[in-house]
This record gives structure tokens, C-alpha cells and sequence, in this order.
């Protein structure tokens, strides 16, 4: 036995042994996703008593380094946990912006102290994570953010506002773009943490068509952040004035993940499943649409194997991400489209009991921001068209 | 396994592009045959040439003289044929009627295999009954006379049937046209009597035999794997087929899509590049996508067919389907944003577009493979 499948078989006697019946069953509300942070209450003791042995895993994290709070598994160890738990259809112990992007930012350009204290709180859950990106008037245009951080010598004053910043009433600290310079566009933005409790912020949800309110504005007014926390840890990641290079490195791991390409799961057919659900009747023109999707799903699933495979090895083309971000977020529109057109009139109540709180027509609603945020799908075509193509212009 | 060639693979991709580059460029092999009318619709030298560097027995076992290799080497050479519109009789002899006699007996190897690894023989395959592709439905009949059998019926969309020295046929040997069971695959040689064939010439110039089976003498010899019970086999040489047109696909499809990216550099209208303007680059962009993806599931497919994964069979349907759609959309793309230039014979553009029309029927279209993927996910 190589020592893979060795690892496979350990992982699975783990999971039978670890993984409560509960939280082996989908998503339903959001009360079902364990965010963390200072205010976190578990729905119940099963989300607990997971979050807690994953935790003292590493499994919040596990392809992190040890003594930042991972269990230290190869990519390959990690592929094969993530197998073994969608195999399982076991929820993630832990989600977080601290996990998903921030992370990846500090252990790229964090200092070392920097890395012990904040990848330690967020592979612990203890701090939730916000991300303070997008402007009212910098969207697709991020570069061309106001936010402004006047430099008062051991500390920055923060004025500005930030728009969809995702679920900001909630997160206790926040990894912003900030303005520091005002005379290079690339070069005059710093990426810094500050606690959101700090005196001058204050946030405002924007409730979206889906009837639902993940997003917010936010405000900072006279924001006072330290330009180095206790034990000499830097506010800011990366160099002053070069955060530009922290967003970009960050937001392709957004991309990958709005993608969905680290979902094991979501390539499967969605065609058996609506069947099902429709009693069996489905128009034979959907029921082609259907099989076409699957189709293109399950190419799609296979792509963002090949990417994942590749980006370990370097073989991936930086832009990649854009690619996969672009054909994704379609794909899940389409997706959700097919789901509200299999489902009738039951898919289109908006409260019942019935409808899960009208789950289907919040979430096809949602899905219409996914070619929107982190970058829209005519930009990612602008990228891929200029950076991969090597189309010429501007 | 990562779903990237490791360094043999690397290796043979390099030698694959660069034989078929230089060897099986349009202007040497596809427009040479096509403008002298040659009836085989592919040079035979060039399948000699094939047989020197290895390709031809690629899916022959080491131990029959072949290279022992898998469907995602047979896929690089086919990538590579599909990127340069090279004519030869690779995908029906070396990946489908090879995967056929590799499941037959040492006396059907013994007859047959040298001539493939020397590259003398071409094989052809014969399944469809009509128009559209419709393996379910069998009704070419092969009744038992003596020690052997008398096969009557026949076949459509034979391709490289006239030029072939064996044709690997299903026959029905039991039961009714629609029965899963009671099919047979067989060896038929070239010289069996009451083979006729009415040799057609197809809108890519290659040619294609509507092929007729008058009472043809069979002996036992002849049957490839289990008699009645050769679904198995014809299933197998089905997914090779399937995943082996899809890597061609690819070819097609990553060089119509090279072409006209190059194209959109270099022309100018309204005093810009055409690749300046954002509704192209868009379009183009879109394209890459689909035509990566597609070339991301034909890896997958090959892989789960060399391992003899459960669900190779799925995703050998998936894999065509996808490459149908992309490989179809590179090519319409690639005529119209060529403009007028791309519906001029002297222009390659066309040629791609062509190709693909012949290699997205070959082993079930788009709505055949997206209607399988239906069905065996169950619905």
C-alpha cells in the first residue's frame, strides 16, 4: 500500500469516527455555514463538536503548515481529503474570507510575525474576515479606488467608503485596499488590517433583489490605524504602496474559488436530480437543455481538475484564473436558470416552508452577482483576450 | 493522475507536432490528395512513414511488437493529425480496429498486427446503418454456415472502407436489431467475396464506403472476441473511437483557433487591428474557453479509459459532446471572422471547418452523446 492510499484509509476511519450524521447532509440556511469570530454561535452541537476536532486537526486548513494552524498535507494529501469528505458529503468545519483569501495573501508576503498570529487565529476561527476591495465608483476599475490613508507617522487616518463589502456587520476585522499615495495609481495602495471596531467605521447592509443582505457598505471616518500592532506586527502586507501586487495575487485566488474550481462536487449532473424533483415529466426540450449542461458541467469539472493539477506544478498560465472565473460563474447562472425552469411554480415561492424560505429563487438571484463581483465576465475576457491571446490594444 | 502529460508524454507531443508539422502539413498531404482526386483520400507513404516512428502500433502491446501505450498517447498523435488536417487511416485502424484485435484471438493478431505496426495495412470499421450514428441498433446479419458464418447486410459511413485491408464489422448473430446481445464482431478481409462498396467522397475529401455484404463466407477464425456476446467489445471500441475523434477534435479545433487569433493580429480594417476591437477579443476569449475545457475533459476521458474507470464510458460521451460544440464553434469563428478571405478555397479556414463537419458525425454527434449522458445518468 503506497503511502497515499495508507493516508486515504486513515483519513476515511477518521471521517467515520469524526464527521457527526449531521453535518454530512447539504447546506440548507445559513445558519448551517460556521463562519467563526468573536460573535459565532454553533447552530447546534454537531456543527460544534466537527468545528472543534477539525480545529484540533488542522483540517480547517489543512494544506497550511502546521505551526500556523494547518495539518501540513501535501497537495496530494489535500486532494485526498478532499475526496474522502465530499465522498462523505461532509460541510466544510470552517468557511472564511480569513481561509479563503486572506490566507493565501499573508503566507505569500506575510512577515513572520504576521503569520503567527493571524494564519493561528484564522485556522482557529477566532477572527471573521472582511474584504474591503470595491469602491461606488471602483468596481471592475479597482485600481482607481479613493479610499484615502493620510500618513500621520506610526499611524494612517482612513477616510473613505467601500462598497459589497460581503457580510462587513459581521466580521470583526478587515483586509482593505487603501490609498497612500495619490500620484501613482498601481503603485500608491497599501493592503491593511485593522479591527473594525476601531472608531470611525461603521457599516450598512444593501439588500440585494434576492431579498437577501450578505453585502455592505462601508464607512470609514477619521479611522485611526496603527501602522504596527504589539510585538511588532505590521498593519499593512506587503510593502507600504505596494498592495496592488497583493490584491492581484489574492484575487486570482478569489476568481478560483468564485469558480468553483476547488468544488469536487459540483460538476455532477444536475439532469437526474430536476428529473427526479419534476416527478419524472420534464419537457423534452428541457430535458435536452438539461443533458447539454451536464455536458458542459462536466467538462467544466474536469478543467478545473486539470487547473488545480496544474497550478501545483506551475504549469498554469497566470491568467488562468481568469478563464476559469468567466466560465464558472456562467455556468452556475445557467445552472441556476435550469433549476428555476425544472421547478415551476414550486420554485417560485419566495417564503413557504415548503420552498426552504424560497431557497431556489433567492439563490437564482444571487447567482446573478457571480458574473459581477470579483471581477466581471467581460473583464475576465479583456484578460484572457490581452494576457493569453496576446490580442493587441489597450 | 494529473490531468497534464508527464515527461514521455511531453516528449511524444514534441515529436508528434513536429512529424506531423513538417510530414502531414496541410499543403503536403491534404490539398496534394484532394487536388489529384486520389481515391484512398490519404497517402500511403506518409503511413509508412507513421509506421517508422512508432504510431501505428502505439496501442499494440509491447509483446505483439507495438509500443504498449494508452489512450492519451494515441489522443497526442490524434491532437496533432487534427491540428494539420493530416489524412490517414490512424484513428479507425491504430485506435479503433486495434483496440478491436486486442481483444481478439493470437491467430487474429498473427494475421493482422504486423501490417499495421509496418504500416502496409489500413483497417476500417463498420457500425453505422444510416445516416446518424445508432449503435443500439444492429441489424447487418451474420447467420451460422458450417464452421463459420454467412454475414449479410449493410453498412454506412465506413470510412476508408475501400482502401482497407480488414474491416472490423458488427454483425448480428442472435436475436433482434434493437437486442443489447447476440452481437458478433468480425475480421473481414478485404478479398472475402460479395464485399461490394460504393466509395464516396465526403465534404472534408476524405472518402467513406457505403459497404454491402452479400452472403460473405466467414470462417470461425474471423470472429473477433465472443460469439453473441461481442457488445463488450464493440462498447470498448466504441469509447476508443469516441474519446480518439475527440482528441482529433481538439487538433481541429486548437488549430482553426491559432489561426484566426493569428489572423485577428494581422489585419487591419478602419485603420486598427481587427484584434483591437472588443467585440472580437470577447468572442475569442470565449472561444479559448470553451476550447480548453473541452481539451481538459478529453485528457480526463483518456485517463479513465487507460485505467478502465467505471465512468469512462460517461465521460468518453462527455468528452465528445463538449469537443463537438467547441471544435464547432473554433471553426465558425474562424470562417467569419476571417471575413471574405475565409471563404476562399485558397484560405485553410474553410478546410477546418469541413473537417470538423466529418469528424462531428463520426461516432455520434453532439445530441447522440449529450442524449447518452442523459441516459446513463439516468434520466
Amino acid at each position: 500500500m503506497s503511502d497515499l492510499d495508507q493516508f486515504r484509509s486513515e483519513t476515511r476511519a477518521w471521517l467515520e469516527a469524526n464527521c457527526p450524521a449531521e453535518m454530512r447532509e447539504p447546506v440548507r440556511e445559513d445558519a448551517d455555514i460556521y463562519w467563526g469570530g468573536r460573535n459565532a454561535t454553533f447552530k447546534n452541537d454537531a456543527q460544534k463538536a466537527w468545528f472543534e476536532v477539525c480545529r484540533d486537526k488542522g483540517y480547517t486548513v489543512p494544506a497550511w503548515p502546521k505551526e500556523y494552524g494547518g495539518a501540513g498535507l501535501s497537495p496530494a494529501e489535500a486532494k485526498v481529503l478532499r475526496e474522502e469528505m465530499a465522498r462523505i458529503h461532509a460541510r466544510a468545519p470552517l468557511q472564511s474570507f480569513g481561509i479563503w483569501m486572506l490566507g493565501p495573501a499573508l503566507l505569500h508576503f506575510g512577515t513572520e510575525v504576521q503569520k503567527q498570529r493571524f494564519l493561528n487565529e484564522i485556522a482557529r476561527g477566532e477572527i471573521r474576515w472582511c474584504q474591503g476591495y470595491s469602491e461606488p465608483g471602483s468596481g471592475s476599475d479597482l485600481v482607481s479606488l479613493q479610499t484615502f490613508g493620510e500618513d500621520k507617522g506610526d499611524h494612517w487616518v482612513v477616510n473613505g467608503q467601500k462598497i459589497w463589502t460581503s457580510y462587513a456587520d459581521k466580521a470583526d476585522w478587515i483586509f482593505c485596499l487603501v490609498r497612500t499615495d495619490k500620484n501613482d495609481k498601481y503603485r500608491g495602495i497599501t493592503f491593511m488590517l485593522f479591527d473594525m471596531t476601531s472608531p470611525g467605521v461603521s457599516t450598512k447592509p444593501i439588500l440585494l433583489i434576492s431579498g437577501n443582505s450578505p453585502f455592505c457598505e462601508t464607512f470609514f471616518d477619521d479611522v485611526k490605524v496603527p501602522k504596527e500592532y504589539a510585538d511588532g506586527i505590521p498593519a499593512q502586507v506587503g510593502e507600504v504602496n505596494r498592495g496592488w501586487d497583493v490584491a492581484k495575487y489574492l484575487l486570482g485566488h478569489e476568481r478560483e474559488m468564485i469558480s468553483g474550481a476547488g468544488d469536487t462536487e459540483r460538476g455532477a449532473g444536475i439532469g437526474a436530480m430536476l428529473t427526479r424533483a419534476a416527478g419524472g415529466v420534464l419537457d423534452p426540450v428541457l430535458r435536452a437543455e438539461l443533458a447539454m449542461f451536464d455536458v458542459d458541467a462536466l467538462a467544466y469539472s474536469a478543467m478545473g481538475e486539470k487547473f488545480l493539477d496544474e497550478i501545483k506544478v506551475g504549469k498554469a498560465h497566470p491568467a488562468q484564473p481568469n478563464m476559469m472565473k468567466y466560465a464558472g460563474t456562467e455556468l452556475n447562472k445557467r445552472r441556476n436558470e435550469l433549476i428555476m425552469a425544472a421547478g415551476g411554480s414550486a420554485a417560485l415561492e419566495w417564503d413557504s416552508e415548503e420552498s426552504n424560505g424560497g431557497s431556489k429563487a433567492r439563490s437564482w438571484l444571487r447567482t446573478k452577482a457571480n458574473s459581477i463581483e470579483g471581477g466581471t465576465s467581460e473583464v475576465m475576457l479583456n484578460v484572457v483576450a490581452k494576457r493569453i491571446l496576446e490580442l493587441p490594444g489597450a | 493522475m494529473p490531468l497534464y502529460y508527464d515527461d514521455d508524454q511531453t516528449m511524444l507531443a514534441d515529436t508528434a507536432a513536429q512529424f506531423m508539422g513538417e510530414e502531414g502539413a496541410i499543403a503536403k498531404q491534404l490539398r496534394h490528395w484532394r487536388d489529384k482526386g486520389c481515391k484512398d483520400g490519404f497517402g500511403h507513404a506518409l503511413w509508412k512513414q507513421m509506421a517508422e516512428m512508432g504510431f501505428t502500433g502505439i496501442l499494440v502491446p509491447e509483446a505483439d511488437g507495438g509500443m504498449g501505450m494508452g489512450n492519451v498517447e494515441a489522443g497526442i498523435v490524434l491532437e496533432e493529425i487534427g491540428r494539420n488536417l493530416t489524412p490517414s487511416p490512424f484513428l479507425t485502424s491504430s485506435v479503433m480496429a486495434a483496440t478491436a484485435l486486442g481483444l481478439g484471438s493470437d491467430d487474429l493478431k498473427g494475421r493482422y498486427l504486423p501490417g499495421l505496426l509496418a504500416g502496409d495495412s489500413v483497417f476500417a470499421v463498420a457500425i453505422d446503418e444510416g445516416p446518424k450514428h445508432n449503435p443500439d441498433r444492429i441489424a447487418c446479419k451474420a447467420e451460422k454456415s458450417g464452421n463459420g458464418f454467412k454475414l449479410t447486410g449493410k453498412k454506412d459511413f465506413v470510412v476508408q472502407g475501400a482502401s482497407a485491408d480488414m474491416i472490423v464489422v458488427a454483425a448480428r448473430t442472435a436475436g433482434s436489431d434493437d437486442d443489447a446481445e447476440g452481437v458478433t464482431l468480425f475480421a473481414v478481409p478485404k478479398d472475402a467475396a460479395g464485399v461490394g462498396h460504393n466509395s464516396v467522397r465526403l465534404v472534408d475529401s476524405s472518402m467513406a464506403s457505403h459497404v454491402t455484404f452479400d452472403a460473405v463466407e466467414l470462417d470461425g477464425d474471423a470472429v473477433i472476441g465472443e460469439v453473441d456476446g461481442g457488445r463488450d467489445v464493440l462498447n470498448r471500441v466504441l469509447d476508443a473511437g469516441r474519446v480518439g475523434a475527440a482528441a482529433e477534435g481538439v487538433g481541429v479545433a486548437r488549430g482553426s483557433m491559432d489561426m484566426t487569433i493569428d489572423y485577428l493580429k494581422q489585419r487591419k480594417q478602419f485603420g486598427r487591428l481587427i484584434g483591437e476591437f472588443q467585440a472580437l477579443q470577447h468572442r475569442a476569449a470565449h472561444l479559448y474557453s470553451e476550447v480548453e475545457i473541452a481539451r481538459a475533459v478529453v485528457i480526463k476521458a483518456q485517463q479513465l479509459l487507460d485505467a478502465g474507470a467505471e465512468n469512462a464510458s460517461l465521460m468518453a460521451s462527455v468528452a465528445k459532446a463538449k469537443v463537438g460544440k467547441a471544435a464547432g464553434l473554433a471553426v465558425k469563428e474562424g470562417v467569419q471572422m476571417h471575413g471574405g478571405i475565409g471563404m476562399t478555397d485558397e484560405y485553410d479556414i474553410g478546410l477546418y471547418m469541413k473537417r470538423d463537419r466529418a469528424l462531428a458525425e463520426f461516432m455520434g454527434d453532439v445530441y447522440y452523446h449529450a442524449g447518452r449522458v442523459a441516459e446513463m445518468s439516468g434520466y
